[in-house]
């Protein structure tokens, strides 16, 4: 099965580790992995900002890159919601309206893929850690997938999954809401770490960089202890013990 | 003025209300409570086989209604009149306010009582009554609480004093009304209560909102629980009920609908204690019913959204579901809104009805989580909505910074150049390794410096992931 990876522009410039466990978990389960060389960013931040003809730019750039995929998978429930949002800002162009949907039907959110379509849930990990999950809300409530990820991390050998109160309340992130509305967003990050901190947790995991940049931000701030890791990190992860590879593999992380 | 409330810039009052500990913890429990509630009585509740449907049925009759608005006003106006009622269409909150000080003075009433009603904050229509000699009470218990406060202002459509706890209702009643007992809501109501009675006895006109009227029987829906619209709607002699223009149904039918998700959204009741129809009823040889009805039906600013894209916004049915799950409402609380519509909602219909220049910064406090879409019992794109108004103000509605227009005129360059992106990814970490500290940033250039005003910024890596994976696809080339 030939997959196209959309390793999103976080991933690339802040995470690309996170890039490189998704190519190899994607790669043992016999998918032929590809790179469309032409992607950068999902537009997201103008979108979102209000910025719609700016947008229009990123996401043709991305529709042109991916126009040969079969499937298209992303690390981020976000980035994958954004594909899907493509059709409603190309309304009046019926050419681009086209292959914004063609590109929409074939985007995946990774969990998502591996559950839904290569129908895998154990990938034969091993994570040997307490840890909890933040549900991102566009993976949840723009993409509906609210059970792939813990279907897979269920099969994570040690690993002890503990649910975080009031989980579906925002992180804080909401892309430029954390730059513009600094005071709301903080509010909203330090209540989320504090229902981490009551978890007991040792690892946070969560499958969108943008909330873990968040996330992990704040905790460096604050000076805690608790890690943030990327669901492909864990899923990657076969043999070593779960909280000392969290210190040595992330390259270019906060930890 | 009176849709607005307060004169501090937006993020003073944000700043203010973070720092109120006090209505923080209220707006946390609140919420919490009503949601577990809400979910208990709509998801969680298999006497309804599925919810979702529900939503389904209100957005249709939502839509239809504001589709066939005129229509509908029409024949609600016609079944209203033939029952012997006045009816009139207020262009403005100053027409409305300006035909009830008509009705009052004509009566030469000085004692109004109310029922809960937004529409009448959104007007001000106590002050407009205070101006012309009126006493005006009000029989909703929150209502009251605010009242007697001086006049604070509501934090919550459906909870107008949410942001109050019972110790400081009851110091707040000890001073303003020499309350002499304790802390407990039974107490606390049952002398509200006392002073309630007295007015309703004493008034001449009562004046309700409305949550649905029904267009082909001109009746006037009120869902409360307290019992004092019943009152309100009984004892004065004057009835005037004032609604917003959108708030109606074709048939009881769709009522029925509309009710069922209205109070299990709100309150996550099955049903209230009590939904009273009040119609003009002056034909039945009753002695003590009121003799005279008037329907006020305001447009104030609504009819800017039909037609638009933001008609869907006019489909609420004021329930607060999305106020509830609202991280942002959760720790700014309702007053730092700076309109009695707080919350998703209030993000999106204060700017529809009062314009950017006041509200422009709301359809920006929101991180488009979009839990408020998911609750929303008719289906209101809310997040999306959000953008949309965003769209608006940066093309020409607001005032966008001129620095954000042009940093967004740069990411669609260089969104749509992948040899630009590569170059800014490369040379990222030199351009940033004066402000990088052990592969992390804590004060940032630039853009960068509101984030890192209270977290840190990964340090861009160095690692090329596109240099790997060609790599990586080499080395497996060569193995086979
Ligand atoms: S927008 Fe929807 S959820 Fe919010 S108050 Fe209106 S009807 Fe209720």
């Amino acid at each position: 099965m030939k997959v196209s990876l959309f390793v999103t522009c976080l991933s690339e410039m802040f995470y690309p580790h996170v890039a490189k466990d998704m190519t190899e978990v994607l790669e043992r389960l016999n998918c032929d992995v590809e790179f469309p060389k032409g992607q950068i960013c999902c537009g997201q931040p103008a979108f979102n900002s209000g910025y719609l003809e700016d947008a229009k730019k990123a996401a043709k750039q991305m529709i042109t890159a991916f126009d040969g995929a079969e499937y298209v998978v992303t690390p981020s429930g976000s980035c994958a919601a954004m594909f899907k949002e493509y059709p409603s800002m190309f309304a009046d162009d019926a050419t681009w309206k086209q292959q914004a949907e063609a590109l929409a039907d074939k985007t995946y959110e990774l969990c998502q893929f591996i559950v839904n379509v290569l129908g895998v849930e154990d990938l034969g990990a091993s994570f040997p850690a307490k840890a909890t999950y933040h549900t991102s809300c566009h993976m949840t409530r723009l993409l509906g997938e609210t059970e792939a990820p813990f279907k897979l991390l269920s099969h994570v050998k040690g690993l002890e999954l503990v649910p975080l109160k009031n989980n579906y309340d925002c992180c804080g992130f909401g892309g430029t809401f954390s730059v513009k509305m600094v005071p709301i967003s903080e509010q909203m990050v330090d209540e989320k770490i504090r229902h981490v901190e009551e978890t007991e947790a040792e690892v946070l995991i969560g499958a969108d960089n943008g909330c873990l940049m968040n996330i992990q931000g704040r905790i460096n701030r604050q000076g805690k202890r608790i890690k943030v890791l990327h669901i492909a990190e864990i899923l990657n992860h076969q043999q070593k013990g779960g909280a000392e590879y969290a210190n040595e593999n992330r390259d270019g992380a906060l930890l | 003025m009176p849709m607005k409330i307060g004169t501090e810039p937006f993020f003073e009052r944000v700043d203010r209300s973070i720092h109120d500990d006090f209505m923080r913890q209220a707006m946390a429990s609140a919420q919490d409570r009503l949601r577990g509630r809400k979910l208990e009585a709509t998801v969680g509740d298999d006497s309804l086989i599925d919810w979702e449907l529900w939503r389904n049925a209100g957005e249709e009759i939502r839509r239809h209604t504001l589709e066939n608005l005129d229509f509908y006003l029409e024949q609600l106006s016609e079944s209203y009149a033939a029952r012997g009622g006045h009816v009139f269409f207020a262009a403005t909150a100053e027409e409305a306010n300006r035909y009830i000080q008509e009705v009052v003075q004509k009566k030469q009433a000085k004692h109004v009582v109310k029922a809960k009603s937004m529409v009448t904050e959104e007007i001000g229509l106590n002050e407009a009554l205070e101006a012309v000699g009126c006493d005006v009470l009000e029989s909703d218990l929150a209502e009251y609480i605010l009242q007697i406060d001086d006049h604070d202002r509501p934090s919550h459509i459906v909870v107008p004093s949410l942001h109050k706890n019972k110790e400081q209702i009851r110091d707040t009643f000890r001073e303003k009304r020499g309350y002499t007992k304790s802390e407990k809501p039974e107490e606390l109501a049952a002398f509200a209560r006392e002073e309630l009675r007295e007015a309703f006895l004493k008034a001449e006109v009562g004046i309700t909102g409305c949550n649905f009227a029904v267009a082909d029987s001109g009746t006037v829906a009120l869902v409360t629980n307290e019992g004092n619209a019943n009152m309100v709607t009984t004892l004065p002699d004057t009835q005037i009920t004032v609604m917003g223009m959108e708030r109606i149904v074709p048939s009881w039918e769709e009522l029925d609908v509309l009710v069922t998700l209205l109070c299990r959204s709100a309150v996550g009741q099955k049903l209230t204690t009590y939904v009273t129809g009040l119609s003009p009823d002056l034909e039945a040889d009753s002695v003590d019913s009121p003799k005279d009805y008037h329907l006020v039906i305001v447009d104030g600013g609504r009819s800017k959204a039909l037609g638009t894209e933001f008609q869907s916004a006019l489909h609420c049915i004021r329930c607060a579901a999305c106020v509830n799950v609202c991280p942002v409402y959760r720790h700014i609380g309702g007053h730092a809104y700076g309109s009695i519509y707080q919350g998703p909602i209030g993000a999106v219909l204060s700017p529809i009805l009062g314009g950017y220049e006041e509200y422009g910064e709301l359809p920006y406090a929101s991180s488009l989580c979009a839990a408020c879409t998911e609750a929303c019992p008719v289906k209101i794109p809310l997040h999306e909505l959000l953008i949309k108004h965003r769209q608006r103000y940066v093309s020409g509605g607001g005032h966008p910074k001129a620095s954000e227009k042009l940093s967004m005129k740069v990411f669609g360059i260089g969104a749509s150049s992948p040899s630009l992106f590569q170059m800014a990814k490369g040379m990222a970490p030199a351009m940033l390794s004066p402000f990088t500290k052990e592969k992390r940033i804590e004060k940032g250039p630039g853009p960068m410096k509101p984030w890192t005003e209270i977290r840190d910024f990964p340090a861009p890596s160095r690692d090329n992931f596109r240099k790997w994976f060609d790599e990586h696809k080499k080395k497996a080339g060569d193995d086979q």
